[in-house]
């Protein structure tokens, strides 16, 4: 006879020091979820500038001096945005690299190596944010 | 037995679309950061290089559908995070209401600024 037992919420953060590396994983996984659609919504706004420049004139457009083309470039002349930037690639990368992981345990593939791919995807994300570093930080003052 | 601790309805429509809208992402999210980070610069981004862009249907098309695949993942994900934090009953309901009119509104904005770029309005 199978019997249940309460273990409360799934994911019950008090109990954080007892967390695997799979719990972890899934997190992980969901805090970068919830950064990636939060930076959807901010994304969407900030390319809404796009509106505006499609009623401007051909010659402000070609002088790049349409509203879209200076707030862009008006951000990415920021320091912090490029700082941020980088955040979100790594943010993006681990929850790409997990997600891939996440298919394959869905799949029922390498089930006995989920912790290893966690860690692989940890590793891998930290190698791709720092190598794109230089890329993210051309041309801009501190 | 082990309890479930998904809160996706075993072979349910949901679980079933987060994953294929996970498997298109996976491609598209890692083509649109390419693109737009390492092949062209942000910071080097104009109007006119992005019309250029949109001007290609099969470019326009994929970027519509990237950001109907993502709000649906990003908003059906924050849902069964709540879920999974204990949400039930009249508050269940609501969140999801709002959740969808977020992700509603986000895609119908997103399509208005592509239809912008692309030079349609």
């Amino acid at each position: 006879m199978s019997q249940s037992y309460n273990r409360g919420l799934i994911e019950d953060f008090g109990r954080w020091k007892e967390f695997s590396a799979g719990m972890w994983a899934w997190i992980f996984h969901k805090f970068t979820g919830w950064m990636l659609i939060g930076y959807l919504f901010t994304h969407i706004a900030v390319l809404s500038t796009s509106i505006g420049a499609s009623s401007e004139s051909t010659a402000v457009i070609q002088a790049e001096n349409d509203v879209y083309t200076t707030t862009l470039q008006g951000l990415e002349g920021l320091f912090l945005i490029r700082l941020l930037e980088i955040g979100l690639l790594a943010v993006a990368v681990f929850h790409i690299l997990n997600g891939l992981r996440l298919l394959m345990v869905d799949l029922g593939i390498g089930l006995e190596s989920q912790d290893k791919s966690f860690y692989a995807s940890l590793l891998l994300t930290g190698a791709i944010t720092v190598a794109s570093v230089p890329t993210f930080m051309t041309e801009v003052g501190i | 037995m082990a309890e479930r601790y998904s809160s996706f309805t075993p072979g349910g429509t949901g679980w079933f679309l987060q994953r294929i809208t996970a498997a298109f992402l996976v491609v598209v999210l890692a083509f649109h950061f390419f693109l737009l980070h390492f092949v062209n610069h942000a910071y080097e981004v104009t109007f006119m290089q992005t019309q250029v862009r949109m001007e290609n249907i099969g470019y326009f098309l994929t970027m519509v559908l990237f950001l109907v695949t993502a709000a649906f993942h990003g908003v059906n994900g924050v849902y069964n995070a709540l879920v999974n934090q204990g949400l039930e009953g009249t508050q269940k309901k609501v969140v999801l209401a709002v959740l969808t009119i977020a992700g509603v509104g986000l895609v119908a904005q997103g399509i208005y600024v592509a239809l912008a770029m692309r030079g349609m309005i």
